[in-house]
């Protein structure tokens, strides 16, 4: 899985993931904070940093000896923009399917004068 | 009234599509089945057709569905009926893009809600990655083309 937006799904599949970034949404935080929170060790908690990291959902900068933890919105935009695209998709196939159908009840009708 | 369609992501594997119709559950259920109805919709975007499309709509029955925009044909689907009833159709499919996508189960329910149609579609990858396969996807417009152009509009956004 090379693709973002593949990386940006299987990042957001795993529910402790998704409990840090809910975390960190309203406000950066510290690893130490997102450890106590989450009842993890800290090495399983810096492994799904990694993860959200490579997906671009968190960015960590170095401010004095401590990296907080931010949430990287455009990531989340980017997944959010692919499921509308998808989304789309189905309604323009859905949309087509209610012309035919219109069509459709229009010839039952005709054939039920006639 | 129609309502816009619904996508919801269902834990890590399921896409749940849901649509109301005005028709009634056996018009919404005929375009599902008759080859000749389900060309008309299952299409891509303008410019593209559905030159195959054969289906044989009972359980164990396979079905397999061609596009082309007239350059391309390698898009196309194969999948095999589980069950098929006017109230609900369970079916695996395979997207070639060309490369084949992971089975993708997918359970289709028509109920009547008043005078027409409630449809939920719920479908079932067998991975994470195979559900960002399929989303990417989106049919015709998913292609190498539009995953390009796709990610020049994100970038810019």
């Amino acid at each position: 899985m090379t693709d973002p937006l593949s990386r940006t799904f299987l990042a957001l599949a795993d529910p402790t993931r998704r409990a840090i970034l809910a975390q960190i949404a309203d406000g950066a935080q510290t690893v130490s904070a997102i450890v106590a929170a989450n009842g993890l060790s800290q090495p399983g908690i810096s492994k799904h940093l990694k993860v959200l990291e490579g997906a671009g959902l968190i960015r960590r900068e170095r401010v004095a000896k401590t990296r907080p933890v931010h949430l990287d919105a455009a990531g989340l935009q980017k997944a959010a923009g692919w499921i509308d695209h998808y989304r789309q998709h189905w309604e323009g196939a859905f949309d087509r399917m209610d012309a035919l159908i219109d069509q459709l009840k229009a010839e039952e009708a005709k054939n039920g004068r006639q | 009234m129609t309502a816009p369609v619904q996508l919801t992501l269902d834990g890590d594997t399921r896409i749940i599509v849901t649509r109301s119709f005005t028709a009634p559950p056996a018009l919404v259920f005929r375009a599902h089945i008759e080859p000749a109805l389900i060309r008309r919709w299952m299409i891509g975007p303008d410019g593209w057709t559905m030159p195959i499309c054969d289906c044989d709509p009972r359980p164990g029955g396979s079905f397999r569905f061609g596009w082309t925009n007239g350059t391309d044909t390698s898009f196309h689907a194969t999948g095999e009926y589980l069950e098929v009833t006017p109230e609900r159709i369970i079916h695996i499919e395979r997207m070639f893009l060309p490369d084949p996508t992971p089975d993708n189960h997918v359970d289709t329910r028509f109920a009547a809600d008043g005078t027409g149609t409630r449809m939920t579609m719920v479908m079932t990858l067998p991975s994470p990655e195979a559900r960002a396969a399929v989303i990417a996807s989106g049919m015709p417009d998913g292609l190498e083309d539009s995953y390009a152009r796709l990610e020049t509009i994100l970038a810019k956004a």
